[in-house]
């Protein structure tokens, strides 16, 4: 079966910023990878050209096999995305919100209203329907990202810091949701916490300047740290691989 | 992914719909109508002198109605794209099957419903001219149209100078001065001033005939001349064509 995911070697330039240098990226579906790298990596700029809301300097992207640079509007209806910050119109309700969300998929009348429902009913959204999108906490918001992300159920989620300012609950809820998510999806979401990584995700890649410079399962990426290390061994390695230093200090590759 | 594709008139009306209930979720729409139904009367009645006149015709209103459009078109076209770069939202709706045209037309739409709405409203000043005396309709509603064919000139222009900016005030003086210019340039004022000035004839006559006022003000006599609704959709064409650019230019910033 093909990736659901195909970029080849994308690229991006702002101007005589060179923020993505040839990144080349499969993923199939069953797989949820995990997006690492410090921030200005360019983690956000490559989900923003899988997504086409920013168009690659070169490369090309293939979503369910559909080009996106040929046909962007039916590689849109391929995926769910929650931008970064989880971004939403501030005077809507959620349910106006996610109704808006159905109609944008294509879904109408009753069809447009159990999609909403299932939505909600997802995400644990039920207490705050009514509720104007600025009024609510900061977890909240990020679930009702969530629920739009998740609305068509598509076979890619594209998911940009989901757990990103949420409470220690709040990031184990929406872990578990997409541990259960992942099952049958191709499902990419990036994150500066690496315990998320290991609890999650089922491949891990950092990228650190536009490049891909760790590709393989978090129990490999683990691996890397040199024995004496016994805490936190994934944050070492990140620095290893993220901060020249450290790397040349610890005798790792690249 | 058992959702049937929309065409391109679904998914404007989507956007549309979406856009013309965000202004009622607001106070933004009531204030803007009272405003509108306010200032339009004092002009009609005060300033322009509808019963001192003594003539059964709209006219104080429409002549006046340019120069309210000048600073009401932009509080409603201010907000149309710079608000969505404001709380991330435009990274969503340009994520979402949507084409761009699709956004920019159905936002652009919803606006100009919006307008139009509010100079409906204004209908009492029609009946109030029927009662008291026998008013030429045809002219009336020739005028009606003029009006709502210039909102939405200034709405065209409004919602491209918003897809530059994040900052709705900067949106705001933009359009208002660009609206400015686009009546001023057919002024009488100014052409008087240009004659003066010894400039060549055509450039005087070419000026006048990029002006909305110039057209606006042969509509309102109550001809309708294709020419002049051209114009219009013109305008309207041809920055809607330059807004799509804008967003796809300026998205990220």
């Amino acid at each position: 079966m093909p990736s659901r995911i195909v970029a080849k070697k994308l690229e991006k330039r702002f101007g005589h910023i060179h923020a993505v240098r040839g990144i080349d990226l499969e993923v199939p579906a069953g797989q949820v990878l995990g997006f690492l790298g410090p921030n200005g990596a360019g983690k956000s700029t490559t989900m923003r050209m899988i997504t086409g809301f920013l168009e690659p300097t070169s490369g090309s992207v293939e979503l369910e096999g559909i080009n996106l640079a040929d046909d962007p509007i039916a590689a849109k209806r391929t995926f769910g995305y929650l931008p970064e910050g989880a971004p939403a119109y501030p005077d809507m309700t959620v349910e106006e919100f996610l109704g808006f969300i159905a109609h944008a998929r294509g879904f109408r009348g009753a069809d447009a209203k159990s999609r909403v429902e299932r939505a909600i009913g997802r995400v644990n959204l039920q207490g705050v329907r009514k509720q104007a999108f600025e009024t609510l906490s900061k977890g909240y918001k990020r679930r009702t990202g969530l629920a739009q992300a998740l609305l068509h159920d598509p076979g890619i989620l594209i998911l940009d810091e989901p757990t990103d300012g949420l409470d220690p609950n709040q990031k184990f809820e929406v872990r578990e949701l997409i541990k259960e998510l992942g099952g049958d999806r191709a499902v990419v979401l990036s994150t500066h916490i690496l315990e998320e990584v290991e609890a999650v995700c089922t491949r891990a890649i950092v990228i650190n300047k536009g490049q891909i410079v760790f590709d393989g399962t978090p129990s490999d990426m683990d691996g890397r740290a040199p024995r004496e290390v016994t805490k936190n061994r994934m944050d070492h390695v990140f620095r290893m691989i993220t901060t020249g230093d450290v790397a040349a200090q610890a005798g790792g590759r690249r | 992914m058992s959702a049937p594709a929309l065409t391109a008139a679904q998914r404007t009306a989507v956007v549309f719909r979406r856009e013309f209930r965000s202004y009622f979720q607001t106070p933004l729409a009531a204030v803007f109508l009272v405003i509108f139904l306010f200032l339009a009367g004092l002009f009609t009645f005060n300033i322009g002198g509808f019963f001192e006149r003594n003539q059964a015709d709209l006219r104080p209103f429409f002549q006046f109605n340019p120069w309210l459009y000048v600073f009401l078109v932009p509080a409603v076209s201010m907000r149309l794209w710079a608000e969505e770069r404001r709380t991330g939202t435009i990274e969503l709706i340009m994520t979402l099957p949507f084409g761009v045209a699709d956004l920019v037309i159905g936002k652009f739409l919803a606006a100009w419903a919006f307008t139009t709405l509010a100079l409906t409203l204004t209908f009492p000043l029609w009946i109030t001219v029927s009662w008291l005396g026998n008013p030429d309709h045809g002219t009336i509603f020739v005028a009606y149209l003029a009006s709502a064919l210039l909102g939405g000139a200034f709405l065209a222009v409004g919602s491209f100078l918003s897809a530059l900016t994040k900052n709705q005030v900067i949106a705001f003086v933009l359009c208002a001065v660009a609206c400015f210019v686009l009546l001023l340039a057919g002024f009488p004022a100014v052409i008087d001033f240009l004659r003066a000035a010894q400039a060549p004839a055509g450039f005087i006559e070419g000026l006048a005939s990029t002006s909305a006022l110039t057209h606006y003000e042969s509509m309102m006599r109550g001809v309708i001349d294709l020419r002049d609704v051209l114009y219009f959709l013109l305008v309207i064409a041809a920055f809607l064509t330059i807004n799509i650019f804008a967003i796809d230019w300026k998205k990220s910033d």
